[in-house]
């Protein structure tokens, strides 16, 4: 068996910014004092006089970002999922988003994987305010080949976009053919049973629960959601009708991610039952990533339990 | 400034000055007291300093200027009224449901408008921005913005201010709108921003005090600003809140709240009346 490839999203979104730099003489990175974590650095090695680093003042890089993108650039601001997200959130709704400028935000250190430095950093409520802001575009990739993908359809994409990266390497999912459009849904496998509709790291750990349910005689549709917004009703739709159930699973609070967006729709367009895989809404604490993964149910046990509950509510 | 221009410059501050009351009163709603302070800077910057042309509100090369203190949109929208960028008339629909005239300026909404801006704090940020978008296109425009005095005890301005000077961003003028009042009260009862200049200083701009209301102070100011290389400006103009409508001068009450019938009727014959005098 070939190895697995595992690469943190955080290290595919630093390198996917220096190919584009090379290609796109108008993009700008911004950093606040996080660019040797949110892996910027690489950018402000290659391109130095367009990467600018603000200090510790997310809330003034935010703003800032949307004045540099009224004068033509294609601007990629990054920090923390936390800061970027939670700190700044006013900013990105009001200076970014309302006026609704090319601005590109990678917050990398998304979910309960940040690990050991504990709940202040572990932001599982992105999705939620991201989500709620008018004309935001929301990518969650689930490995580096997604990362990478997102940073290109984002740098295309007119308007702002909230793309969300991991601390911890994960496994490559996809492979170099890999076609990525935003706000259309992959489905990885087909099934008649169960949905389970997965983002982020949470896509390798759908399709490990989807083998271990295949073999205990259950059949799985599986779909990779990396577009949170806009989602794709249509995807969703199509697979509650077609498997009457549905499991969500995301690295990020059950309340205002994935699992809401989807019972969202599933709740007006086709009432079928939606069980939903996160973190429970609470805090995450510190800790290996691998380690906290599991003691917040963040993995392919918890999936596949949640796929019997699920079809057990039909 | 000789004799001409000065006069000339008090006739449009005049009708911008009319122009702010015409959309407070038909909105029923807005805020003069803040409009008024800043309203001699802004003619001054429509009419005289900025490159702009009204006929070409987004060309590339112009300069920019951010409202920092969005509440003042009146004012705005006056002087871009006068200085042609829509028709002078359109100043009553201020906050009518359908106006390009918002309760505070968006650029989705109206052309010309550099950026969306009401949320205080945030406009000198994205003027600082558009600052090093200049810089990056070989120093291409200028940047100015105005912000309140109240508004200065938003922590971002800092943020700003720190990064404007640390950048040396010298196509950069930050108006400081020094009226003394906020909606609480006077700003040094509230949390006083004192002493201003200091601060600026201290952060590392070049800092210029004025009276806000005087048109040789004003030209000086942004000329001195053009000079200086390496930093960028801010210049503390000491203003009247309310000027120029003897009975809300001074009073806070008239941050955020709009002539009624009576009311409007006094503020437009004392303008007009200035009118008169200075077209005599």
């Amino acid at each position: 068996m070939a190895e697995v490839i595992k690469t943190a999203t955080r290290d595919a979104y630093g390198k996917a910014l220096v190919e584009l730099g090379e290609k796109n003489k108008n993009v700008v990175v911004l950093d606040a004092d996080l660019a040797a974590a949110t892996k910027t650095g690489a950018f402000k090695k290659a391109f130095p006089e367009r990467f600018f680093d603000t200090g510790i003042a997310e809330s003034n890089m935010m703003s800032l970002a949307g004045g540099l993108a009224t004068t033509g650039f294609t601007v990629f601001a990054s920090t923390f999922a936390m800061f970027a997200a939670g700190r700044a959130f006013e900013q990105v709704r009001n200076t970014i988003c309302y006026p609704h400028l090319n601005v590109k935000i990678g917050a990398t250190h998304a979910g309960i994987s940040v690990g050991e430095d504990g709940a202040s950093h572990q932001c599982c409520e992105d999705i939620a305010l991201m989500r709620s802001i008018p004309g935001m575009v929301i990518i969650n990739p689930a490995d580096d080949i997604e990362a990478r993908a997102a940073v290109f359809a984002a740098a295309e994409h007119d308007g702002p976009v909230y793309m969300r990266f991991g601390r911890l390497a994960v496994p490559r999912v996809f492979d170099e053919n890999y076609k990525f459009e935003i706000g259309k849904a992959v489905t990885l496998k087909e099934g008649t049973d169960v949905t389970i509709i997965a983002t982020g790291l949470m896509v390798n750990e759908a399709i490990e629960a989807a083998k271990t349910l295949e073999k205990e005689g259950i059949s799985v549709e599986l779909i990779n959601m990396h577009t949170i917004k806009p989602l794709d009703n249509e995807a969703v739709i199509k697979a509650a009708k077609k498997t009457g159930c549905i499991v969500t699973a995301e690295e990020h609070n059950i309340i205002g991610g994935l699992g809401s967006a989807v019972s969202e729709v599933v709740s007006e367009e086709c009432p079928v039952p939606v069980v939903r895989v996160g973190v429970n809404d609470e805090f995450g604490k510190s800790g290996p990533a691998v380690e906290l993964l599991h003691l917040y149910g963040l993995d392919a046990e918890n999936i596949v339990e949640k796929a019997k509950l699920a079809i057990s509510k039909k | 400034m000789d004799n001409t221009s000065k006069k000339e410059l008090s006739v449009i501050a005049t009708k911008v000055r009319k122009g702010i009351i015409e959309g407070t009163f038909n909105a029923k709603s807005g805020h003069p007291g803040g409009s008024l302070s800043i309203v001699e800077t802004l003619t001054y910057l429509y009419f005289k300093e900025m490159n702009i042309d009204p006929t070409k509100p987004v060309m590339e090369e112009r300069d920019r200027f951010v409202l920092s203190k969005g509440h003042a949109a009146p004012a705005l929208y006056s002087v871009m009224a006068h200085r042609g960028f829509f028709p002078v008339e359109d100043l009553k629909t201020l906050r009518k449901v359908g106006s390009k005239l918002q309760g505070h300026p968006s650029m989705r909404y109206l052309e010309g408008v550099d950026i969306s801006t009401g949320s205080l704090g945030q406009g000198i940020s994205a003027a600082c921005g558009m600052a090093l978008g200049s810089k990056l296109k070989g120093d291409a425009f200028r940047v100015y913005t105005i912000l309140g005095d109240g508004e200065i005890q938003e922590g971002q301005v800092w943020e700003a201010a720190m990064y404007a000077a640390a950048k040396k961003l010298d196509n950069l003028v930050a108006v400081v709108d020094n009226n003394n009042l906020q909606i609480d009260g006077s700003v040094e009862e509230v949390n006083s921003p004192y002493p201003i200049p200091e601060k600026f200083k201290a952060f590392g701009w070049n800092v210029i005090e004025i009276d806000a209301h005087n048109f040789d102070e004003i030209e000086d100011a942004f000329q001195k600003a053009r000079e200086c290389k390496g930093k960028p400006t801010a210049i503390i103009q000491k203003s009247t809140k309310g000027k120029g409508v003897s009975f809300m001068e001074n009073q806070v009450s008239w941050h955020g709240s709009a002539p009624n019938a009576e009311q409007y009727e006094d503020a437009m014959a004392e303008l007009n009346l200035k009118l008169k005098e200075l077209e005599a």
